[in-house]
């Protein structure tokens, strides 16, 4: 699989990253090479195996529906960007 | 006093010869005198240190000392710490100061330790050699122009340069067991969900394991009972039984059965490593025990199935890092998604950036089944190898890694040839068993690792593997030139 400057941009986008447009270049050929290396895996046949998401086969594991976390706002967002009054500050999103 | 090992330096402060303080006093000074050259810490903290310090010693006149109260060791940049900057090694982290301890740092400190500071790390952990870090690579103290590997390159290097005695770590794909084989010192990554996930940043939850660094098998032990257990904050910690570990560690290998996986010493392997592992096996069987070779034949595909599943993974798990809540944000952003993009863009480097498109694109629409599935299945398959050779035998042996430590720059402009850097470890994770890497002898001057896998939940038959090792010979000792 190569991947095209076009591809390696609508990737960024969903990734939401914005790379440098003269970088471009070198992301494509290292993404093409490495999904190239990872295409060895077709060569093995693996119909009928259970895909394992973990490694010791386990489930998550369920809590009881109660709260144990108590509020720390105030220090939570002591570390964020920009806050007021209790809420996060983003730029404009509905006009 | 910077020579000992943790066990000795529990001796020593129990027998009263020097004070946590006096201790914590000297590794500092040794920090500030190599760290500027070795780059191993990302931060210092000099003055809790010698408050934690101060509070060991106190709590040691009281009569309340354990086996490691008052001991100095080093968390990972990767562990959250309250109060101090828990950078992960990228800018998109450098102002973060955690507002609450991993579970790791928390249990560490009930135990009495002395952290001394937090170490060096590929970005994110992403990384074999410590290069993609934002604070710059790390040295490896047998060379200076050589990598300490990754990405707990500046534990290793901090252990390795008797900066520390024991730090702790985390291994996804080998980050561990490989830069503590290329410093020559002992590392030990467990069983998956042995040890909490809690407040370690995530970078590849199915794989992220943490463990100890430290010169001896006997100080990881030590280490390792004051960090695994089962912990309610992390969803996939494992409710299992945590032994002593240093109970049986001095038990004879006797009729031990090792397993050598023909896989781990074929084509890519350099034969000055092949021949110092090849001679820790001869040691082995001096000490009774029997070797035989085995095959682990799915093993070969662990490198570009890992490929697969870390970034996917990866790039679920980087998302929480937007610009909003906390980290880095760009400046003067026009819209949310310039907000979003330019933050991510600025913070996180071209590694970071590239495992994450690579994650992208494997779960994008259309690509799920033949990359993310397809890799599932075939983790499977090597897993089932593992189960399958520990029917036969105790313990696999083989490198840690097929070379010893490379240079700064070497292989920094090619991704995939880092990436064969972890050829022999990736497997482990991928079948969630623990490894551990031990110093085994030199190979062009340099150290060379050998690898000890077991099945699930043998930490202390490893333990006990490496100890006796250790006990026979004395390549755990050696320690690099001005250090």
């Amino acid at each position: 699989m190569s991947l095209g400057p076009a591809e390696v941009k609508n990737i960024a986008h969903l990734a939401r990253l914005d790379i440098d447009e003269s970088l471009i270049p070198d992301y494509a050929k290292n993404l093409s090479d490495i999904l190239a290396f990872v295409e060895q895996m077709n060569a093995h046949a693996t119909e009928g195996v259970e895909p394992m998401a973990h490694p010791l086969d386990m489930s998550q594991r369920l809590r009881p529906d109660e709260v144990t976390e108590r509020d720390q706002r105030e220090l939570f967002q002591r570390i964020a960007p920009a806050t007021e009054a209790g809420l996060y500050l983003v730029p404009k999103v509905i006009e | 006093m910077h020579d000992k090992t943790i066990t000795e330096l529990a001796a020593a402060l129990k027998a009263g010869e020097f004070s946590s303080v006096e201790l914590t006093e000297a590794l500092l000074r040794r920090i500030e005198a190599h760290n500027p050259e070795l780059n191993a810490f990302i931060t210092v903290t000099r003055e809790p240190a010698l408050q934690a310090a101060r509070e060991a010693d106190a709590a040691r006149a009281a009569g309340k000392a354990g086996p490691l109260t008052g001991i100095p060791i080093a968390h990972k940049d990767i562990f959250c710490t309250a109060g101090v900057r828990t950078s992960c090694g990228s800018k998109m982290l450098d102002s973060f100061v955690s507002p609450y301890d991993a579970t790791v740092v928390e249990k560490l400190k009930a135990a009495g330790v002395v952290m001394l500071g937090k170490t060096n790390m590929d970005e994110f952990a992403m990384g074999s050699s410590n290069e993609t870090s934002y604070y710059g690579p790390v040295k490896n103290p047998w060379k200076l122009d050589a990598v300490p590997g990754g990405s707990s390159g500046g534990s290793a290097a901090a252990v390795a340069a008797r900066l520390v005695p024991g730090v702790t770590a985390t291994d996804t794909g080998g980050s561990i067991r490989q830069p503590a084989a290329m410093c020559g010192i002992s590392g030990l990554k467990p069983t998956y969900g042995r040890v909490s996930r809690y407040g370690m940043i995530a970078f590849a939850s199915s794989l992220d394991q943490g463990g100890p660094m430290a010169r001896t098998a006997e100080d990881l032990a030590l280490l390792l009972n004051n960090m695994a257990g089962f912990d309610p904050r992390d969803s996939t910690s494992v409710e299992h039984v945590v032994p002593d570990y240093t109970d049986g560690i001095a038990e004879s290998l006797e009729g031990l059965k090792i397993g050598l996986p023909k896989e781990f010493f074929g084509e890519g392997l350099d034969p000055e490593v092949g021949q110092v592992v090849e001679a820790a096996i001869k040691e082995y069987e001096k000490l009774g025990a029997e070797v035989r070779e085995v095959s682990l034949p799915n093993s070969k595909l662990s490198v570009p199935v890992y490929y697969v599943i870390a970034p996917a993974e990866a790039s679920s798990n980087l998302s929480r890092f937007d610009g909003v809540r906390y980290g880095y944000r760009c400046e003067n952003p026009v819209d949310l998604e310039d907000l979003y993009k330019r933050s991510r863009g600025e913070g996180f480097g071209a590694e970071v950036k590239r495992r994450i498109m690579v994650g992208t694109y494997a779960l994008s629409a259309g690509y799920y089944d033949a990359y993310y599935l397809k890799a599932q299945q075939l983790r499977r398959l090597i897993r089932d190898d593992f189960v399958r050779v520990f029917e036969e035998v105790d313990v696999l042996m083989g490198p840690t890694s097929p070379t010893v430590a490379f240079n700064i720059g070497e292989r920094s402009d090619d991704p995939l040839q880092m990436y064969l850097s972890d050829v022999y470890t990736i497997a482990v994770n991928l079948a969630g068993v623990p490894g551990l890497s031990i110093p085994a002898g030199f190979a062009k001057g340099l150290p060379v690792g050998l690898q000890v896998i077991g099945n699930y939940f043998s930490e202390a038959k490893l333990l006990n593997v490496a100890h006796k090792f250790q006990q026979a010979t004395d390549w755990h000792l050696a320690t690099p030139e001005g250090f």
